[in-house]
């Protein structure tokens, strides 16, 4: 009986041990978010590390059917163009005046191809339609229908380069946000033009929003202005989240 | 019964030294959760079963905790489709109370000290045989006339003075029973159903629970039921000898008799 229970012991502290040199391993090879030294930031980093050694990299978030669409709040900007929000636009409302038919989306940095892409251009790529839950930060969700390009399609185009880490948007609204590879990659990672069948309305993030399925609702950001491949991680600066106080990493 | 009574009297052992300092952990780590946990609630304090809940959709409790509640700060719907029972869009026009920066990221590191704590407090408490000797109910504690005398022994504040350490009575065993086995585990898991992540990687998570919103809500309950198990809790310490009974969960005293 001891024998056996010494044994079983040794292996679970084997196990954990190994389990956790993974964790480490892991942090050390890829490039985790920066923590200022402020403790809730080490505790996203850490939370970050884990989910990224522990759980499958391109596991899909569950899919719905037509039947599950619900109703949607539109929360934060709800319109880049209203002069009486503080962070308006005036280009956002010169494009919104022309029907988006002069919006163009750059894609900058690590790319052997910088570019601008119109609504058109993207809509010429193979497009993905998705039914998938929004998650936000605050306890709401709702289930809403994207269609749009997947990302990775588009930094294919441009020609990532291979140093490529990490992918920042730009939106009119101000905000600057970036992802890893992993999500950058991900088939559902998509630059959304349309919702629930239609063309995508501009309290949801017209004429071009990002969804970003494995991670809260404000990782997918509204209104795109530009993208950006980078290297190191951008952490957008004071439009950025962790300035703001908030996690860089949201896929709890 | 005497048997038991025997036991009691010559187990000269206090609580060990683990118990004692996993005990003080799991509290500072479930006083911050549930703080931070109101903080996060006060967000959007409502709740809902299923997949989906918003401020657009029926909900299953309101809760009045913060300028949030109810506050109808939303501009006119507009349908996503054409029928009658479309689904449909408003915009917010209310300025929310929200201090989920912090209070998430508090929640979640807090979270990971309370889950790594509760590991090795389960791995030690099987292996040190705490568990089997202490927690789990005896064969003679299963009958329900036991269970029965123990509860009406309560109902009627009849608390023995208990000597100090693990020699606990038949309804304190079946509460920490289900406070360590069930409880505190399903809070855990409805936690982790939460995350977009794991709901990813793990479908059947949220799903075993009925949804994201369902988990959210078994969540909230969780909450409750441990506040309620924390009052308890405390006043049984209060009836029985609060002071011996802080220094034998503290520096660890033992029975002197």
């Amino acid at each position: 009986m001891k024998t056996n229970n010494l044994i079983t012991r040794r292996n679970i502290l084997i196990a954990g041990v190994t389990s956790f040199g993974g964790l480490l391993l892991s942090g050390c090879s890829r490039k985790l978010p920066p923590t200022y030294g402020n403790i809730l930031r080490m505790g996203d980093t850490l939370t970050y590390a884990a989910h990224h050694a522990l759980l499958p990299d391109q596991a899909l978030a569950r899919e719905y059917s037509q039947k599950d669409i619900s109703s949607f709040p539109a929360i934060g900007t709800t319109d880049p163009g209203d002069p009486n929000n503080p962070k308006s636009s005036e280009i956002y409302r010169h494009l919104q005046r022309g029907g988006f038919a002069d919006w163009r989306i750059s894609i900058a940095g690590l790319v052997a191809q910088p570019g601008l892409y119109s609504l058109a251009d993207l809509k010429r790529f193979p497009s993905r339609t998705q039914i998938t839950r929004h998650t936000c930060e605050e306890g709401w969700s709702a289930i809403g229908e994207w269609t749009g390009v997947p990302l990775s399609r588009v930094l294919d185009a441009a020609g990532m380069l291979p140093t490529a880490r990490f992918v920042t948007f730009y939106s009119y609204d101000d905000w600057a946000d970036s992802i890893d590879m992993l999500d950058a990659l991900h088939p559902q990672t998509i630059l959304a033009y349309g919702m629930n069948g239609r063309d995508l309305s501009i309290p949801h993030g017209a004429p071009v929003r990002l969804r970003v399925e494995r991670q809260m609702g404000y990782k997918s950001m509204k209104y795109l202005e530009r993208i950006v491949v980078t290297e190191e991680l951008d952490d957008g600066g004071e439009k950025g989240n962790i300035q703001n106080g908030w996690s860089w990493y949201a896929g709890i | 019964m005497a048997e038991l009574q025997s036991a009691v009297q010559t187990d000269k052992t206090g609580h060990a030294r683990w118990v004692r300092i996993s005990h003080w952990i799991v509290t500072l780590s479930f006083l911050t959760l549930a703080f931070t946990g109101i903080v996060i609630l006060m967000a959007h304090p409502r709740l809902y079963w299923g997949e989906v809940g918003n401020d657009l959709t029926p909900a299953l409790l309101e809760l009045p905790i913060s300028r949030n509640h109810r506050h109808g700060g939303w501009d006119k719907t507009v349908a996503f489709f054409e029928n009658a029972a479309s689904p449909v869009s408003a915009n917010r026009t209310y300025d929310i109370f929200n201090k989920n920066g912090w209070g998430r990221s508090l929640h979640f590191l807090v979270a990971w000290l309370l889950v790594l704590t509760g590991g090795i407090y389960l791995l030690a408490g099987l292996f040190t045989g705490h568990f089997r000797r202490h927690i789990v109910p005896r064969r003679t504690e299963l009958s329900p006339k036991v269970l029965l005398g123990d509860m009406l022994d309560h109902a009627r504040l009849r608390i023995r003075t208990a000597t100090v350490g693990p020699h606990y009575g038949v309804l304190q065993k079946y509460t920490y029973f289900a406070v360590v086995f069930l409880v505190l585990p399903l809070a855990v898991v409805t936690g982790l159903a939460m995350s977009p992540a794991i709901a990813a990687a793990i479908p059947l998570l949220p799903g075993i629970l009925g949804g994201f919103q369902s988990a959210r809500t078994i969540h909230f309950v969780t909450f409750v039921l441990l506040m309620l198990f924390l009052l308890v809790h405390v006043l049984m310490i209060i009836k029985s000898g609060f002071k011996r009974q802080m220094r034998a969960m503290t520096i660890g005293d033992k029975n002197e008799d």
